[in-house]
């Protein structure tokens, strides 16, 4: 797979790569800012800032985006997470142009009509609200809250309520002022088209736009963790969830690989559709362990690949019938397997080709190789992605056992308990 | 554009003498395949006091067969990164898998083997049960789910389609392993299923190894469920319940009508209406009044589902519970404007441009192309639908709009389910 990259002159960083299989085109720009860019007071900013981009602009008055996207036959969205915010449009390639002017006009012609930010305001609430109703959401920000004492990984990137219902119009431009600009952004376009061709189509749309001055980042690396983490959560429902993060390595650390085939051995692959679950993980340590046995109705796990260090995250839905405790005994029984003895060379090399499959499989649209072409770009870089495989492939058992005994062990570890109040 | 979608001269299809139907449309473009289909083997067939035992069986064929253990299957696929999966339905039950093209023989042999050779573990279908159980637990506390099952309970009283496919921890814990195994002995059969592959595969190469696992199966004295299916009794009044999920933050709101099926002449029509009721750009009419305008929900859409017999047609929001009311009358008040006023030229013109500009994405992976194909044989509408789409679409009127809307959408006769906290729980 050959990628383009080009740096243009204002700072905006363009990767590019033909994909000749349909005629379809996907275009994305990613900003170098999420929710890890938040301090208390301003939380969930960088994802209402988002939503503003959708409502309007002097070239696109509100609901125009929507509505050429749609009657282009396209598909479009936006994103936020912890360590980016995102927007692309996947078109048939001959309307490409329309998602380049879009993309190019928003990054510095968003209106933020001060009309606008009250009724964005309850959205974003009913968002929250909605995510509140899962069990999962408010144990998995218990967890995270707790495991991140000094990092903005501390929040979750919805933002907490009390935020929700004070940010104001002029935070939001502020926030847009500050982070939407060239040279703070990655521009990825993949599909049917010439890649010298779609640069200087780019550079027609991207280039006029200047610079802005480098936003200050914030600087807040969490402290070693000394000792387990343990939180209980109460709430409705009649089912309770175990869920433990493990501090995990950042995407750039040379640990990471190797711990994504510990993962991988524990809880299974990881998918890389980004509108699909991920693969089912029945021949996992912990499927056999916990669900197998009867004592959990799922597992899940997951290493996302982060800026900074993070968690690895593993979830697990108690049986009815069964226990927390009974759950997390069999949990730190298999995490302590893998962290004392050696993996199967078998493990390794299943772990190895699931990677591979899922590389496949992805490739099939545009829109997830696009995603995943910036995603990398921000988290490391376009090389962390080329060579992903191949860095898989030099991963050994010796390493997989070095990371398991660093990283999977308790003091390193925050356990949320689930415990529900209802029949 | 069109000459790429696949036709007539590129979906090869083939009639098994046992009565099972291939599709194949090969892409070799990445080194995946894709499988799909379905037997009929749904919940029609299913006594009411055993609701799930349908999708019980077919969750069960994976769990074991005279060959493989559960773990052997699951060590067998995924250590080469392949995936199949069983599910039940209402009509039929089916099944789904993909796999790197050189794997593609033992997915095969592994389909065979779960459809011809299940054995039915007791102590996997109790392991299974349980799940499913804790499962229907999780479900009496998802507001969303809640909803749903409410609805299509008021919309469909003493109607298949007004039952869960999961079925319902009273029923769901009374089955047992003999249940499932005679559900299987009694309902699959070959006759009617269909294998649709789609991926880097020679057709040719794709029916060889269909007939060699699959050609030979013969089931002598199985007569698959397939049967047409009634509609419900029309809406004359009014139906509605609320739930109380307590605990909860946020409602959901489920407010609609009886639709109708897929073959029936009105759907492509109403799908147009539809579109610009709750789907076009941001949820159509419905994102524009309800999200945009008022800030009411982060959703709020509107669905159409036509299948073998008429599925519902409604709209669907999520709300903080003080605004459930505003929410109704919200719906109601698009759906008058829909009957009312003739919908513009524009309107109707940006959905049908949508809906057919929208093909090449849908038809960009292996599994929107099997989808697309499943449904084509599932309901018949040709190997060439996907050549006479754009025609089908271009050929509704803003006349057509506002019948579907008269036919369909009475803003005073409707079913309404909400599963939420009490009211009093909620803030404005």
């Amino acid at each position: 797979m050959t990628i383009h990259k080009h740096t243009l002159d204002n700072g905006l960083t363009v990767v590019l790569k033909e994909s000749r299989r349909a005629p379809v085109t996907t275009f994305w720009v990613w900003y170098r800012v999420g929710s890890r860019d938040e301090v208390p007071g301003i939380t969930g900013i960088a994802h209402w800032a988002e939503h503003m981009l959708f409502k309007g602009s002097e070239a696109f008055p509100k609901g125009e985006i929507d509505t050429q996207i749609a009657r282009n036959g396209g598909a479009m969205n936006g994103f936020t997470w912890l360590d980016f915010t995102t927007f692309f449009e996947t078109l048939p390639s001959d309307r490409i142009d329309l998602s380049l002017h879009i993309e190019a006009d928003r990054m510095v012609n968003a209106l933020f009509d001060p009309q606008e930010i009250e009724p964005e305001r309850t959205v974003i609430i009913s968002e929250r609200q909605g995510a509140e109703n899962s069990p999962t959401f408010l144990l998995g920000e218990e967890v995270v809250g707790a495991a991140f004492r000094v990092h903005p990984y501390h929040h979750d990137t919805i933002g907490d309520m009390c935020d929700l219902e004070t940010i104001s119009h002029d935070d939001l431009w502020r926030h847009y002022q500050t982070h939407y600009g060239p040279n703070n952004a990655v521009a990825v376009a993949v599909g049917d088209f010439e890649a010298a061709e779609m640069l200087t189509r780019i550079r027609d749309r991207f280039g006029p736009i200047p610079a802005r001055s480098k936003p200050r980042p914030v600087n807040r690396p969490e402290p070693p963790q000394r000792g387990e983490r343990r939180v209980r959560l109460e709430g409705p429902g009649s089912t309770a969830y175990l869920q433990a993060g493990y501090r995990a390595p950042a995407a750039t650390d040379p640990d990471f690989f190797p711990m994504l085939v510990a993962t991988s051995i524990l809880t299974g692959a990881s998918g890389m559709n980004l509108f699909a679950p991920g693969p089912p993980n029945r021949s996992s340590r912990l499927y056999k362990a916990l669900v197998e046995t009867g004592l959990a109705a799922g597992i899940s796990g997951s290493l996302p690949a982060m800026l900074d260090p993070f968690l690895y995250d593993v979830t697990v839905t108690v049986r009815t019938g069964r226990t927390l405790d009974e759950v997390e005994a069999v949990l730190d029984a298999e995490i302590d397997r893998i962290a004392h003895e050696p993996i199967a060379g078998q493990e390794l090399h299943t772990a190895i080709k699931q990677a591979k499959a899922q590389f496949a499989y992805s490739a099939e649209s545009v829109t997830n190789q696009g995603f995943w072409l910036g995603y990398s770009s921000v988290v490391a870089n376009t090389s962390w992605f080329e060579s992903f495989l191949d860095r898989l492939c030099a991963v050994t058992v010796d390493d997989v056992g070095r990371v398991a005994e660093a990283y999977l062990v308790r003091r390193n570890r925050t356990v949320g308990h689930y415990v529900p109040q209802g029949a | 554009m069109t000459a790429s979608y696949p036709s007539p001269e590129t979906i090869a299809r083939t009639e098994l003498p046992n009565g099972i139907t291939l599709l194949v449309s090969e892409n070799h473009d990445s080194p995946a395949v894709v499988l799909s289909g379905y037997l009929w083997a749904g919940s029609l067939g299913e006594a009411p006091g055993q609701a799930g035992l349908a999708n019980l069986t077919a969750a069960m064929l994976l769990r074991g067969t005279e060959a493989r253990s559960f773990g052997e299957i699951n060590q067998a696929l995924e250590s080469v990164g392949a995936q199949l999966g069983f599910h039940g339905g209402v009509h039929t039950a089916g099944f789904g898998g993909k796999a790197l093209a050189e794997d593609l023989d033992l997915l095969l042999a592994i389909l065979a083997d779960c459809l011809r050779r299940p054995i039915f573990p007791s102590d996997e279908t109790e392991k299974l049960q349980g799940q499913i159980l804790t499962d229907l637990q999780r479900r009496e506390h998802d507001t969303r789910r809640m909803a749903d099952l409410t609805f299509n309970a008021l919309l469909y009283p003493d109607h298949p389609y007004g039952r869960s496919v999961q079925g319902y921890k009273d029923t769901v814990s009374g089955l047992g392993r003999d249940d499932a195994a005679n559900f299987y002995r009694r309902c699959y059969s070959p006759q009617g299923m269909i294998i649709v592959l789609v991926g880097a595969v020679q057709a040719g190469a794709a029916l060889d190894k269909v007939q060699a696992a699959l050609g030979d199966w013969r089931t002598p004295g199985v007569t698959p469920i397939r049967m047409g299916i009634a509609s419900p009794a029309p809406l004359t009044e009014t139906r509605s319940q609320a739930v109380i999920v307590e605990g909860k933050t946020q409602a959901d709101v489920m407010l609609g009508w009886l639709g109708m099926t897929r073959t029936d002449p009105d759907y492509m029509k109403a799908s147009l209406a539809n579109n610009i009721l709750g789907v076009f750009g941001m949820m159509g009419r419905l994102g524009d009044d309800l999200r945009d305008r008022q800030g009411l929900a982060y959703y709020v859409y509107s669905r159409l589902e036509a299948g073998l017999g008429a599925g519902p047609w409604a709209a669907v929001a999520g709300v903080n519970p003080a605004n459930i009311q505003r929410t109704i009358d919200g719906i109601r008040g698009e759906v008058r404007r829909l009957r009312q006023e003739p919908v513009s030229a524009d309107d109707l013109a940006n959905s049908q441009l949508f809906l057919t500009g929208s093909l090449p994405l849908r038809l960009e992976t292996n599994e929107g192309v099997a989808g697309t194909l499943l449904d084509m044989e599932r309901y018949g509408l040709g190997l060439d639908y996907l050549q006479r789409y754009a025609g089908l679409v271009n050929a509704v009127t803003i006349q057509d709009v506002q019948e579907m809307s008269l036919k369909y959408l009475d803003p005073d006769v409707y079913v309404l389910a909400v599963a939420g906290p009490t009211p009093e729980a909620g803030q404005s």
